[in-house]
């Protein structure tokens, strides 16, 4: 009971931000570095790595459920800070500016909940495209070189991506997710208490490298599967 | 220099306020912000208007009574200055300078451009302090520190709670101020043993008076007329966990 009232205390709030956010970075990029091996001269490669995934058994519906958790938890605590903001300051400025550095107070810091709703409504897009979308009983098989008939994801996400809407559609969200993760994670780290004056500039500037390095890797394969 | 003004005016806590243009033509850029306020003042009382409101006391950037938002911006735009030590060599002949109170639910509008600050008062009465006797000046020198801790608990103490950080603060939170709180008493071994207990109560009392979140938008460290780093934040949450996982 203890832990739950600290756990909604103005530093628990962010402390599970930051915690969830971090699980939830660590799985765009492990799924990121996923997508890649699509681009393997091995046309097996991605399938297997699907594969492989799925055989993990109970770790990997574990893991699923931790991610689930993770993005609900922080969902629910994003929005209820953005309702606490507005019942902190219910009459506005009529002019406001920010001071400038050492602010972080840019377009990705202030857009959060936008890109963070967004990514929110794309993620269940996303899933019902492809996690719940055809499988095998709709004909999408595949045999691997190792004998194992399997769902054939290639095939699903080559014709998905060379329709125009998801071609470009997934583009842009990337670039927001870039931009979520440009606040996201110096602010997730600020919020466990690890950040100190001297590291602050600079994994506030490697955050920003990570978030178009995820952008990047993952408008790739869309666009590679649309042009080629 | 003629300096155009547009200043909240609001009769009283419950009456709503509006923006009101003023010139004071007579401006000199030696002059303080609060001086030319001042000035503002006579012109209205020679008119036989009511004055502008606000606070101020030592009018020299340490009492932390004065506090406006200044063109957007808590204290103005020069940096770690409070307003009473912003001049107005500042601003060009013939400006437009909007002049707002801080804004928060937790700092209530008095009349004008003054604010009831007392919600800080009540974060430091939760447990902003060392409730054991610590002897007379030459006491604290009994037990030795570091230079470094001395100057960091120094940084800290700077703070002079004049709420420019929740004002500037989109989200209206009173993080910066409460861990300069937290920081300064924490890093001293008078302070220390009290640590967990005090930093679960003021960050409890920081929620109880309406206090937003923080969103490690760092605006409140580019606004503190002391430059109080954000790095306080950080530690008042780890100093916050630790008393957690100890209770």
């Amino acid at each position: 009971m203890k832990l739950m009232s600290a756990l909604m205390s103005p530093v628990g709030r962010k402390v599970l931000t930051g915690v969830t956010g971090i699980g939830l970075v660590a799985f765009v990029i492990a799924h990121m570095i996923g997508n890649l091996t699509y681009l393997s001269p091995n046309e097996h490669a991605y399938n297997t790595y699907a594969y492989k995934l799925i055989s993990l058994g109970w770790i990997f519906y574990t893991i699923e459920i931790l991610l689930a958790l993770c993005f609900i938890l922080h969902a629910i605590v994003g929005i209820s800070i953005q309702i606490r903001r507005r019942k902190a300051r219910p009459d506005g400025y009529k002019k406001y500016k920010s001071a400038g550095s050492p602010s972080y107070q840019g377009y990705s810091a202030r857009s959060m909940i936008f890109t963070g709703i967004i990514l929110l409504g794309f993620l269940v897009l996303h899933l019902i495209s492809f996690k719940y979308g055809p499988g095998q009983a709709e004909g999408y098989t595949v045999t691997l070189p190792s004998g194992e008939e399997v769902r054939d994801l290639r095939r699903l996400m080559t014709e998905k991506f060379q329709e125009p809407l998801y071609a470009f559609g997934y583009p842009i969200i990337m670039l927001l997710l870039g931009m979520h993760m440009r606040h996201g994670v110096w602010s997730a780290l600020q919020s466990l208490g690890m950040m100190s004056r001297r590291l602050s500039p600079l994994v506030y500037s490697l955050a920003a490298v990570l978030g178009i390095l995820v952008a990047v890797g993952f408008l790739f394969v869309p666009l590679y599967i649309y042009f080629w | 220099m003629v300096i155009n003004l547009r200043v909240w005016r609001q009769e009283g806590p419950d009456s709503s306020g509006r923006l009101v243009d003023y010139t004071v033509n007579q401006a000199s850029e030696h002059m303080s912000f609060l001086e030319l306020l001042d000035v503002l003042n006579e012109q209205l009382l020679q008119s036989g208007d009511d004055p502008v409101e606000f606070d101020s006391d030592c009018r020299e950037g340490i009492c932390g009574s004065c506090g406006l938002m200044v063109a957007g911006i808590a204290h103005g735009p020069q940096k770690r200055t409070a307003v009473c030590q912003l001049h107005m060599r500042s601003f060009k002949d013939g400006d437009t300078i909007t002049v707002e109170p801080f804004r928060a639910r937790a700092f209530p509008i008095i009349r004008d451009l003054v604010v009831d600050r007392s919600a800080f008062d009540r974060i430091i009465a939760a447990h902003g302090y060392v409730s054991v006797t610590t002897g007379s000046a030459p006491d604290a020198n009994a037990i030795p520190i570091s230079k470094d801790l001395a100057d960091d608990a120094m940084d800290y103490a700077a703070c002079i709670g004049c709420g420019a950080c929740v004002a500037a603060c989109p989200n209206g939170s009173a993080s910066l101020f409460t861990a300069a709180k937290i920081s300064h008493l924490g890093l001293l071994p008078q302070g220390r043993v009290e640590a967990s207990q005090r930093v679960m109560a003021m960050v409890d009392q920081m929620d109880v008076e309406g206090f937003g979140d923080c969103s490690n938008y760092a605006e409140c460290e580019a606004v503190c007329p002391k430059g109080i780093s954000i790095e306080g934040i950080a530690r008042m949450r780890r100093s916050y966990m630790k008393g957690v996982l100890s209770e």
